[in-house]
């Protein structure tokens, strides 16, 4: 069937060309870009959606007439390579689609990992690279120039849920000396991330930190971590560790009827809580980069929820879009957006207007610091409510109101 | 740490919740374990791929599950599924190695570990995955506080007990057991009284892989699989085994309820990152423990 969709899509275009000639989509040049991405390995499906997004929005923009550049117009093409989730090679093959291929312009891997080996090679051949899928702060404070990332960084995933948490036990007349905090993070660059956002936070508003634990790279157990929030019965705990500790904690939050009156984690969609548990996700908070319900909206795909409607009709299998598929359209927008500002095909110019980017799209405004990361658009904070993903925080782009507290199941 | 332990005192329902999840986990600890004894002390084969077999038995019953059908049915079909995995890896590829020196045998069972992790990932990819047993969990008061204990961990603590009484009948009553137990402390005798001693390794190594499928299950119910994640119950059934001396099936039993335990209190006092360390620096200590306990009996050989 697909196939036969492809050849019949061909055939119609080969019949256009021929004869209308004055097609501009035909008549522009193919501008390549670049990038070592994960299809096998352990950030395999991950990497397949940023790949999905990758190609959507090129599709997009090349559907929209190109990119131009003076009187010349270019159609975004990507070449891809397999890093195998591994660092190392995606240092290699980054290397190889400069010196071999030729390629200038390029979009990031998938994960923080591979970020960080993709990084130093940029800087080297002076070759930017807009990434969507690095969110680990330690890439943006090493005073890299060519890296440029839309999503935002890992130390805010749940920061905004010690912010509520704080908010809410200042309408319950309580102080927030006495709102109790428990936190059990992967001891891993991201989750470390997350937890060094996390303590500004309770610093800043002064909350009280309880429960301190590190959780193990290959977790499948934290009962004992649990028990102890039993123990000491805080307003908040939060959780870090991956899929695996999504899942590991949604299992045994029930077990182990934890009411904890709010639990924030990560990871709990990639982790498939809803699917796994039920009813007993209901009430959890998971941040997000991204939410098809904000009322985001750009030039290129619309309003958010347009591009989850075209996604979803592009692309067979996908209930719901993944943000790591919207934040790598983002990044491809990013680049046309820059190229045409910069009016150039030259590097160095194009970095330059990457790093005056002030865009609108779908996935959030984008607007780069001095050190690359986005910071025009915020972590939003969704709530499982009947097995679904509300927004909830924060309140500009709430679309629902918050459980409190929440119940054991 | 200190404030961890005070808790301890302070709150003494909570040593009963840490000391009821760790016997119920070390059950299924046990189970994997007594596949591996069996395997170490007939076979003379350190099977690496133990932890494998466990996420292997653990796939059934995700896969089971999500096509609708309740994940405890897939024990049997596990159990069946794996012995006769177990009895192909034999013919294919230990038969060829248990005569071998040690390191074959743990290079060989090494590499199919990892063959087994990229097969995993391969097929169902690297997600980590539960399988939902839906039983409820109960609360029961104690000592100043209360206790959860969730059905799927009682119900597996019991179905553990069943086994391992099995298996320890198996081996006393059965012709195969009698045979299995003739060829452990002896081959070539156990040859020269005409037992097939090729057939008694390929029934105790798919024995193993039964045992663990069961075991997988079991996990899959309680804690959460994932390819990659064998290793840590590898770990776990060598430490029981050198703990407990292979040919030891109650030392077997003890040393996993001890370890799980351990590691419930472990992961308590240390925080859940120190939990398997808690496991090998138990391992480091038995061992050294022994070779003090052995220092005696040793001599120099002329």
């Amino acid at each position: 069937m697909r196939h036969f969709t492809k050849w019949s899509l061909a055939a119609v275009a080969t019949a256009a060309m021929m004869g209308t000639s004055s097609l501009a989509y035909a008549a522009c040049e193919d501008l390549t870009l670049g990038s070592a991405i994960s299809f096998t390995g352990k950030y395999s499906t991950n990497g397949i959606h940023a790949k999905n997004g990758y190609d959507l929005a090129a599709k997009k923009i090349n559907e929209m007439g190109g990119v131009k550049v003076g009187d010349k117009c270019y159609n975004f093409k990507i070449k891809y390579y397999d890093d195998e989730s591994t660092p190392a090679r995606t240092a290699q093959l980054l290397e190889r689609l400069i010196k071999q291929d030729g390629v200038k312009y390029f979009l990031g891997p998938y994960s923080s990992a591979t970020t960080k080996a993709a990084a130093p090679i940029m800087e080297k051949y002076k070759i930017p690279m807009v990434e969507a899928e690095g969110a680990s702060r330690s890439l943006f404070n090493k005073g890299y120039k060519y890296l440029f990332a839309v999503l935002s960084t890992s130390e805010q995933y749940l920061a905004s849920s010690v912010a509520l948490a704080a908010e809410i036990a200042k309408k319950n007349g309580k102080k927030p000396g006495d709102v109790k905090v428990a936190m059990a993070f992967e001891n891993d660059p991201f989750s470390l991330d997350v937890r060094a956002g996390v303590l500004d936070d309770v610093k800043k508003h002064g909350l009280k930190v309880v429960i301190d634990d590190k959780l193990p790279r290959d977790l499948s157990d934290m009962s004992a971590t649990l028990t102890k929030v039993k123990a000491l019965k805080p307003d908040l705990l939060l959780i870090s560790g991956h899929s695996k500790g999504a899942a590991t904690a949604g299992r045994q939050i029930k077990e182990l009827k934890i009411d904890t009156p709010m639990i924030a984690l990560t990871h709990c969609e990639a982790a498939k809580v809803t699917v796994k548990y039920g009813d007993s996700a209901n009430g959890l908070l998971c941040p997000t980069q991204w939410a098809e319900t904000l009322s985001y909206k750009g030039a290129a795909f619309g309003s958010a929820a347009d591009y989850d409607k075209l996604f979803k009709a592009s692309f067979d299998g996908y209930k719901n879009v993944p943000y790591q598929s919207a934040q790598a359209s983002a990044a491809v927008l990013v680049w046309a957006d820059a190229i045409k500002r910069a009016q150039s095909l030259d590097t160095e110019k194009i970095r330059d207007a990457l790093s005056k980017t002030d865009l609108k799209t779908f996935y959030g405004s984008i607007k780069f610091s001095a050190a690359g990361n986005n910071i025009a658009k915020p972590m939003v904070l969704r709530q499982i409510q009947d097995g679904k993903y509300n927004v909830v925080a924060p309140s500009e782009w709430a679309s629902h109101k918050i459980d409190f507290p929440r119940k054991a199941q | 740490m200190l404030d961890n332990l005070n808790l301890l005192v302070l709150a003494p329902f909570l040593n009963v919740q840490l000391l009821v999840d760790g016997l119920f986990i070390g059950a299924i600890f046990a189970l994997a374990s007594f596949g591996l004894a069996l395997v170490w002390g007939v076979m003379n084969v350190k099977n690496l791929c133990q932890g494998e077999y466990v996420i292997m038995g653990g796939y059934f019953a995700w896969y089971m599950g999500a096509q609708g059908i309740h994940p405890m049915l897939a024990m049997p079909v596990a159990a069946v599924g794996m012995f006769a995995f177990g009895w192909v890896i034999y013919k294919m590829i230990i038969s060829r190695v248990v005569e071998k020196d040690m390191f074959t045998s743990l290079l060989a069972t090494f590499g199919l570990a990892i063959v087994i992790q990229q097969g995993l990932n391969l097929a169902f990819g690297p997600e980590v995955q539960v399988a939902e047993s839906g039983y409820s969990t109960h609360t029961i008061p104690m000592l100043g506080g209360s206790i959860t204990v969730a059905e799927i961990r009682f119900y597996s603590f019991l179905i553990c007990c069943a086994f391992a009484a099995a298996i320890i009948g198996f081996m006393k009553m059965s012709r195969m057991g009698q045979a299995i137990r003739a060829t452990a402390q002896d081959v070539r005798a156990a040859k020269v009284m005409g037992i097939d001693t090729e057939q008694v390794f390929a029934f105790t190594y798919a024995l193993n892989a039964a045992v663990c499928g069961v075991a997988g299950v079991l996990i899959s119910m309680i804690w959460v699989i994932q390819p990659f994640y064998g290793i840590t119950h590898s770990i776990r059934s060598f430490v029981v085994v050198t703990a407990a001396g292979f040919g030891n099936f109650p030392g077997v039993i003890m040393a996993a309820f001890g370890l799980g335990v351990a590691e419930q209190f472990g992961g308590f006092i240390f925080g859940a990152e120190m939990q398997q360390v808690t496991v090998v620096g138990a391992l480091l200590l038995v061992l050294i423990w022994r070779q003090v306990q052995m220092a005696r009996y040793r001599q120099a050989v002329q």
